[in-house]
Order: C-alpha cells, then sequence, then structure tokens
C-alpha cells in the first residue's frame, strides 16, 4: 500500500480561482476545439463545476475536467498525463474532458516537455491530485450521510457505503469536497488494481486532428492582427551592417519594417536562451502572402562579426562563452574533427590498464564514426502570436518549457513576469527545437514596436537556416583482444562541434577490464540544441556498430555477446558509476530476441539488432532488411522496451514507431551541411526526409511488463536505431558504415550479403 | 487585387486579394480555414494538401487566379459529421502523434480511394509519397488507408 504526503507541491492545491464556474481556460478562439471528446454524445455539460485542486474540477452532474499540465508535442501527454489522475480519482474515462493547463508553475510546477520528463517527474503528482479528490469525495459524503469515511468506497465516479446501501455520483458531492480540508497524506491505489492505466485509450485531440481544427500556434488567430517574419542573415558568422526596406515598404500591405534584437545586450541567458542570430529585420503586413514578398525586396548589406561573449547564468554564477569569428564549412569541420581525433583528449575515465592491454594485444581494431548536423525540422514551422498591450503581453504558441523563456521576455519587453501571459498551445512537432523559444521574445518586440496583435512565423526556409541543430560528431573506439579474440579493452575517443557526445559511464564502461574515455569538443558560431535523446542519438550508433564488429571478430553471436558483458557488468562490475541497470537491459535484449525470433533466419533478409540506454529507460530493436533494385527496405522493425509502467500502451507503441521512423530517416539520409557558414539545404527539396516507402512496412513494439514507476519514452527507442540500421546494412552488403547518412541521396546498394 | 468568388465545401466564399496568392494562404489568412496547413510551401511536404475537383492538389503553390469555378474541398469540408471512412479508420489506429501534416495525409488518401477504392502497399506508397510525417507515423497512416478501404 503506497501514501503520498499531499505536501510535495502544496501550492497546487491552492483553490484556482481563474478555473471556477465552467469556465473556459483556452483562448477566444478555441471555443470550438476546447472540448476534447464527443461529450453530447456523453452527458451534457454541467451547469457548475466545482474546483477540487489545480488538476481537476468536478461538474455537478459527474463530469470531470482534467488539466493536462505539461506542453503537448505529439508525446500525447494531453491523454497520458490525466488517464493517471482519472485513474486515482476511479472515475469513468469516458466521463472526462481534458484541457490544457495554463502557464502556471505555482499551480503545476515546471511545465516542461522534454528530456523524456513528463510522466517520469508528474506520476507522484498527477497520482497524487486524483487520490486527493477522491478522497475529498469520500469525505463529503461521510459527512453527509454520517458514517466513518474510511468505510466508504468508490468505483467508475461513484460513492458507496455499503452498510447503509447509500450511494451518490460524484457530481452530487463535488460542491462539498470543494470545501473538505486536503488531506496530509493520500492513499494510492495498488498498481494491480489500474483499470485505466495500461490500458489504451484514444487520443483526446484525435477527432479535433483529423477535422482539421485550429490547435496549433500557427492557427492562432485574432481579428485584426498583423503577420509578421523576420529576415536573418545568411551565413552563420554574418551580422547586420546596413539594410534598404524603401522598397520592400512600398509593397502592398506592407506595414513597417525594422530590426528587432531578441536578448538585451547585458542579458545574462539561461541554458536554452540560444538564438544564433542577435539582430533580425523584422516586416510586418496585413497578410502572410504579402509580408513573404516584400521580404524578398529587402536589399540587406551583411557582414562578418567579430569574436564575441555572451553571459551564461551557470548556477547563480555567470558563465563566459565566446562566439567566434568565422566562416565554417563542413569540410573544415572535417578535417578539424580528424586533426582533433588524432590528439589527446580529456580523459574522462580510465578504468584497469588501457594502455598495457593494447600494448600487449594480439590484435587491435580501430574505427571512426562520423554523423552530420541535422536540422530539427518540426513540421509546424516556427511561429508565435503575440500582443503586447497596455503593458501585459499575452503570447499564445509552440514551445516545450514556458519557464525557460519568460525571465527573457520580461527582460527585453521590460514587462515584469507577473504580466506576462504564455499560452501553450498544442506543438506541431518538438523534436527538442522548441525548448528553444527565442522566436518569443521576438514576437514580443515587435508587437510592442507595432502596438498591435501580431503573428510571427518563419518560412520554412528561415526555420531550416535558423540554426540550433543537432551537431556533427564524431567517434573513434578502439578494441583490443587477447590471442583467443577475446575484448581485453576498450578505448572510446569522441567529440563534435561544438560539443563532445561522450557518455563516459555508460555501457560498456563497467563490462570491460580495461577502458578508457577521452573527450574533445571544437568551438563553432553555429548554434546547436537538444535534438531527441541529444548526444545519445549518435552514441548509440557509434557503439552498436562497433559492438557488432567486437562480436563478430570473437565468433560470437551479437545479442549473445552482449547479454554475456552485461552479465559481467552485474556480477563483477569494473569501476565506478556505471550509468545502467545491467537487468534491465539485458532483459530487453532478451525481449527482442524472443519476439524477432533470432534465431530464424530467413533467407534474404538481413538482420541488424542494437540496444541502448537513456533517459532511464532501455531500447532494443532488431531491424530486418531486404534489398529490393538495389535499394535497401525495412522488412520490419522489432523493438522491446523497458520504460517501467506503460501508462498508455498503444500511444506509447506510435512514440516508439516514431521514434524507429525518425531514427531509420536520419541514419539513412538526414543531413545538414555548410559553406562559408550558409546552411546548404533550405528546403524539403534538398534535404530529405524519409517518406512512406522509406518506412518499415512492419513495426511491432513489446514493453517489458513491470512496476516500476514510468521512466522516459520519448527518446529511448531513438538512438539505438541507427546501430540496427548500420548492422543490417553491414549483414546485406557485407560493408560496414561509418559515416552518416549512411545513403545521402539514392545511392545503389550492391548486395553482397555476409548472409542473414 | 482582386476579387475571386470561390467554391469552398459547398459554399461560396468571395475574397479580394492579389492574383497571385497562393490558395494556401487564402484559406489560412482570409477565410480563416485553419485545417489546412503550411509545410513548405513549394509542394513537397504535403502539409497542404485540398481537393481540386476530387483531385489532390498542394494549396501551397496554387494561384489563386488559376482555381475559377473548380470545387475545392478542404479537411473541414470532407465529411459532414467525421465519419469519412478515413476519419473514422484514423481515429480506429489513433494515427496522429503531433497532428500537424494528419490534414494533409487524410486529403492525400481520400483522393487515392476515391480513384482506387481497393488500392495495393505498391499504390499506397505512391500516392502518399509527397506527404511527409516528421513524427514518423507512416506505418499506422498505411494501415488505416487500409482499414478504410475495407469499409468503404
Ligand atoms: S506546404 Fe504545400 S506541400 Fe508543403
Ligand atoms: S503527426 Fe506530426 S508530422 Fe505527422
Amino acid at each position: 500500500m503506497s501514501f503520498i504526503k499531499t505536501k510535495v507541491g502544496r501550492r497546487s492545491f491552492l483553490k484556482n480561482t481563474s478555473l471556477a464556474g465552467g469556465g473556459i481556460i483556452l483562448g477566444f478562439n478555441w471555443l470550438a476545439s476546447c472540448q476534447s471528446q464527443p461529450v453530447e454524445e456523453i452527458m451534457a455539460m454541467p451547469d457548475a463545476w466545482f474546483d477540487i485542486n489545480a488538476y481537476l474540477k468536478i461538474g455537478d452532474n459527474g463530469l470531470v475536467t482534467i488539466m493536462s499540465p505539461n506542453p503537448e508535442f505529439g508525446q500525447n501527454v494531453m491523454t497520458s498525463m490525466p488517464m493517471v489522475v482519472a485513474e486515482e480519482l476511479d472515475v469513468d474515462w469516458k466521463n472526462v474532458l481534458v484541457e490544457q493547463a495554463p502557464y502556471n508553475a505555482d499551480m503545476y510546477g515546471f511545465q516542461f516537455t522534454g528530456g523524456s520528463r513528463g510522466m517520469m517527474s508528474r506520476w507522484e503528482s498527477l497520482r497524487m491530485a486524483g487520490a486527493t479528490a477522491r478522497h475529498m469525495l469520500k469525505e463529503a459524503a461521510a459527512q453527509k450521510w454520517q458514517v466513518p469515511t474510511r468505510e466508504i468506497t468508490t468505483d467508475a465516479g461513484k460513492l458507496y457505503h455499503k452498510e447503509s446501501g447509500k450511494s451518490a455520483g460524484y457530481g452530487e458531492m463535488a460542491d462539498a469536497a470543494s470545501k473538505v480540508a486536503v488531506p496530509d497524506e493520500v492513499k494510492l491505489k495498488e498498481i494491480r488494481d489500474f483499470k485505466i492505466i495500461g490500458h489504451s485509450q484514444k487520443n483526446v485531440e484525435g477527432k479535433n486532428i483529423i477535422t482539421g481544427k485550429p490547435l496549433f500556434g500557427m492557427d492562432y488567430y485574432k481579428e485584426g492582427m498583423k503577420y509578421a517574419m523576420v529576415e536573418h542573415p545568411p551565413a552563420f558568422g554574418m551580422e547586420l551592417k546596413s539594410f534598404d526596406a524603401s522598397e520592400a515598404k512600398a509593397m502592398p500591405g506592407i506595414k513597417d519594417v525594422f530590426t528587432i534584437k531578441a536578448y538585451p545586450e547585458d542579458f545574462v541567458k539561461g541554458g536554452f536562451d540560444t538564438n544564433a542570430f542577435p539582430e533580425l529585420i523584422a516586416i510586418v503586413g496585413n497578410s502572410t502572402w504579402e509580408v513573404m514578398q516584400a521580404k524578398k525586396k529587402l536589399k540587406v548589406e551583411w557582414e562578418p562579426f567579430k569574436t564575441y561573449e555572451e553571459k551564461f547564468d551557470a548556477r547563480g554564477n555567470t558563465r563566459s562563452v565566446t562566439i567566434p569569428a568565422g566562416l565554417e564549412s563542413t569540410e573544415n569541420h572535417l578535417a578539424m574533427m580528424t586533426e582533433y581525433d588524432k590528439k589527446p583528449g580529456k580523459i574522462v575515465r580510465k578504468d584497469g590498464d588501457p594502455e598495457a592491454a593494447f600494448a600487449k594485444a594480439a590484435k587491435v581494431i580501430e574505427r571512426t564514426y562520423t554523423a552530420p548536423y541535422l536540422a530539427h525540422n518540426t513540421m509546424e514551422p516556427i511561429n508565435t502570436f503575440a500582443h503586447v498591450d497596455n503593458g501585459k503581453v499575452f503570447i499564445a504558441g509552440p514551445l516545450q518549457a514556458p519557464g525557460f523563456i519568460e525571465p527573457a521576455i520580461s527582460a527585453s519587453t521590460g514587462i515584469p513576469a507577473e504580466d506576462i501571459d504564455i499560452e501553450m498551445t498544442r506543438m506541431g512537432g518538438g523534436f527538442g527545437r522548441r525548448a528553444y523559444s527565442h522566436y518569443m521574445i521576438e514576437a514580443a518586440l515587435i508587437s510592442q514596436k507595432m502596438n498591435a496583435p501580431i503573428k510571427l512565423m518563419y518560412s520554412r526556409e528561415d526555420d531550416m537556416t535558423n540554426g540550433i541543430y543537432r551537431p556533427t560528431y564524431r567517434a573513434t573506439y578502439r578494441a583490443a583482444f587477447d590471442e583467443n579474440n577475446n575484448l581485453i579493452g576498450i578505448h572510446v575517443k569522441a567529440g563534435g562541434v561544438p560539443e563532445s557526445p561522450l557518455f563516459a559511464d555508460r555501457f560498456p564502461a563497467g563490462a570491460v577490464e580495461n577502458y578508457l574515455a577521452e573527450e574533445w569538443e571544437i568551438p563553432s558560431n553555429i548554434s546547436i540544441g537538444a535534438f531527441r535523446a541529444p548526444r545519445s542519438n549518435f552514441m548509440a550508433g557509434a557503439e552498436q556498430s562497433f559492438l557488432d564488429e567486437i562480436a563478430e571478430i570473437a565468433g560470437k553471436d551479437p545479442i549473445d555477446f552482449r547479454l554475456e558483458l552485461l552479465r559481467k557488468a552485474k556480477d563483477n562490475p569494473v569501476g565506478k558509476n556505471n550509468d545502467y541497470d545491467a537487468d534491465r537491459y539485458a532483459g530487453v535484449l532478451e525481449l527482442v530476441k524472443e519476439k524477432a525470433d533470432w534465431g530464424n533466419k530467413e533467407a534474404n533478409v538481413y538482420r541488424g539488432v542494437s540496444a541502448y540506454f537513456c533517459h532511464r529507460s532501455y531500447a532494443a530493436h532488431v531491424l530486418d532488411l531486404v534489398i529490393e533494385d538495389k535499394k535497401p527496405v525495412v522488412k520490419k522493425v522489432t523493438c522491446a522496451i523497458d520504460c517501467g509502467i506503460v501508462v498508455n500502451p498503444d500511444a506509447a507503441a506510435n512514440m516508439a514507431e516514431g521514434g524507429v521512423v525518425d531514427g531509420i530517416g536520419n541514419a539513412l539520409f538526414g543531413e545538414m551541411t555548410f559553406k562559408e557558414g550558409v546552411p546548404q539545404k533550405k528546403n524539403f527539396d534538398r534535404y530529405r526526409m524519409i517518406r512512406m516507402r522509406e518506412a518499415p512496412k512492419e513495426i511491432e513494439v513489446h514493453f517489458v511488463k513491470n512496476e516500476i514507476a514510468p521512466t522516459g519514452m520519448g527518446e529511448p527507442p531513438f538512438p539505438p536505431i541507427f546501430g540496427a540500421v548500420a548492422n543490417a546494412l553491414y549483414k546485406a552488403t557485407g560493408q560496414r558504415r561509418y559515416t552518416q547518412p549512411f545513403l545521402g541521396n539514392n545511392i545503389d546498394l550492391e548486395i553482397k550479403g555476409t548472409g542473414s | 487585387m482582386a476579387n475571386f468568388k470561390l467554391n469552398i465545401n459547398g459554399k461560396v466564399r468571395e475574397v479580394d486579394v492579389d492574383p497571385q496568392t497562393p490558395l494556401l494562404w487564402v484559406l489560412r489568412d482570409h477565410l480563416q480555414l485553419f485545417g489546412t496547413k503550411y509545410g513548405c510551401g513549394v509542394a513537397q511536404c504535403g502539409a497542404c494538401t485540398v481537393h481540386l475537383d476530387g483531385t489532390a492538389v498542394r494549396a501551397c503553390v496554387l494561384p489563386i487566379s488559376t482555381i475559377r469555378e473548380k470545387k475545392i474541398t478542404t479537411i473541414e469540408g470532407l465529411s459532414e459529421t467525421t465519419d469519412h471512412p478515413l476519419q473514422k479508420a484514423w481515429i480506429e489506429h489513433d494515427v496522429p502523434q503531433c497532428g500537424y501534416c494528419q490534414a494533409g495525409q487524410i486529403m492525400s488518401a481520400a483522393a487515392l480511394l476515391k480513384d482506387n477504392p481497393s488500392p495495393s502497399d505498391q499504390d499506397i506508397d505512391n500516392a502518399m509519397q509527397g506527404n511527409i510525417c516528421r513524427c514518423g507515423t507512416y506505418t499506422r497512416i498505411k494501415a488505416a488507408i487500409k482499414t478504410a478501404a475495407k469499409m468503404s
């Protein structure tokens, strides 16, 4: 039996008056879309709503509205988080309405979507919100019926007193319950009693999505609003020198053209205050099309900037970061990475005596893995609605963490944080990109200058060339073997522009007697940011391809070989701080081995396996490849995932499928390159994205069943698929692939086959 | 600027815009029909897919002046009560992740099924190749199209 102290986040239990009385909290143009389920089929809207706590209110007819606290970008938290509340509240899911919670850190804590932390970090508070409400309902009933609270039971939105035969719906007790004192401690359900958690529920926004309701920031509309776009330097390393907007301003529908600087000069930035181009030219007009046309008429002179410093907050101290001058090219990056790769790096972990192991080795292999920059390419381009009016800022748009950007909006507009309201619209994808919401400051400044509501939009070209990319990385792995081809040492040296991708304490660290990890970093002015499973999305592919080669040399089956290492890491761990649970790691490999029927070797099907740990979860994939017309076709991917309790299994499977597709796409095609600071791809005609034909024909997702509180889900299935692709391609072609993208633009494959 | 009478989802709508304005922006900026999405503006992603006399077209590259009498159908007009077989199948397979591409996917699929009520896998691949889903819901999209084909 678990109890939870309600003191954690006690402020969420303050009465939230703004939500009282059936109020619709979504903005004025959202009325039509705010009902997430076809209510009319279920129950009429109640005449009165009673706030129980920040997460839920109950209508007098028993309908329950549950707030989803975190921003939604397709990971389906808007369904799964309310499911957790509904479970503990013990209400019928079909009587639940869901709303996106407002941005309010006092009530909801850190409202952040990223790092696969959503369910992991909210699990307790969501359960508590439901359980507390259920307790308060019971108490209200006990008072009314003059019976002890402990004798009251609940089931599917109803209260029962068995002894007296009394019963009532939640709606009848909601008013009284809202006045009951918040208990100090509440009892949570036993996991085995879950009726909603663990049972797939449809996406609460599904119907709105397939009927084209205005859910996204791009769809935010206010009568009389103006449309804005920004012009940024064509190259990293450049800044504005001068511009002539006379022609642009004379274009039809154009209201104004002016420059903005998102961040004030002396602003001490937070970790997510990345923006590539400090000064921009804003163009504002009556319609998107007119602004697009005028933008082409701008005459701008750009010039290379000089090296400058940016100040970042580092846990209370100010850290200076140097932004180097220069116009960088992919060619130079590759040459510099080769140079750094040859020099000694910074040693971050050393177990045993790696130097001696390599010196006495009977055989040493060395392999170098490289991956390019990637653009996030969220399907919905960057945009924001902003209205600065009467000393207040109102913003509505797609972002992963309103708390990250509010201080900067306040500093730039000079308006205090309490007068800033940020509405989190549904995001058309995030993948890390929208944790950096400099565009919201830009929108606020444009609105402030225009003294009007505006909608800022980046064109796809602006979006793709604006930076905040996944960095380019390189890793060189060496392995030492004794005369019997037993692995006796591993050396990894990894780095990137501008950050190292290394996780020195992850597998196979802990399983190898002699282990050395080094890293290096090359400064750059091309801005980078988190991209679905940052750093892991490169390291997993490199490491898992390398392990495949080691297994082959050792003459072992690749799954058995990994399991052997994991057994060693468990029974006889090498070194300290090993950052994974060897049993859970082995668990997904064993599950995928069974579900993919690994022993079954079908002719002309080339199989690659890969597994990885990140965001506290474990994922393993077996990828089955066939070659048709000299092109690789992914016939099937079998996934095994351990992310603890799975709240909404079908939606979690959808995420895993998405991670697999995203990973295959980026492994085969994803690439951004630069020439003299200029991004070489600006739209989907040249930036190749995975499309239906290249997607796997079948993806089968299996979850390890356990009672561990949920761990990450959005990111973990993504990194290992890179290794599975590489290993399957090797089986098919007899050639190892070390450089991503593996195929680039349409390379024909020779089938040589090393057997499947 | 010029005046255009458009037949959209069975209603006549009038707009006064630059004749070069793509249908996409007329729908979104001038008529507040937000279901049709902008993803690339160069006919590469399919987010803006609508029907012109029943044929799937990319609204982002279709100047308003070229439309004339042709009937425009957007996602908002695909069905009266969300009962198009594709919409039902989309719900059954719980296809969307972020959802941004999905209106375009459904419109492309609807045009396919109209001409080819029982498409093969390859037919589906061909018809849907122009629609990017950044979230990677392709396997569900394909499954939903097959389900819808069986329904109708
Ligand atoms: S927006 Fe029209 S195809 Fe991309
Ligand atoms: S569901 Fe997000 S782009 Fe398709």
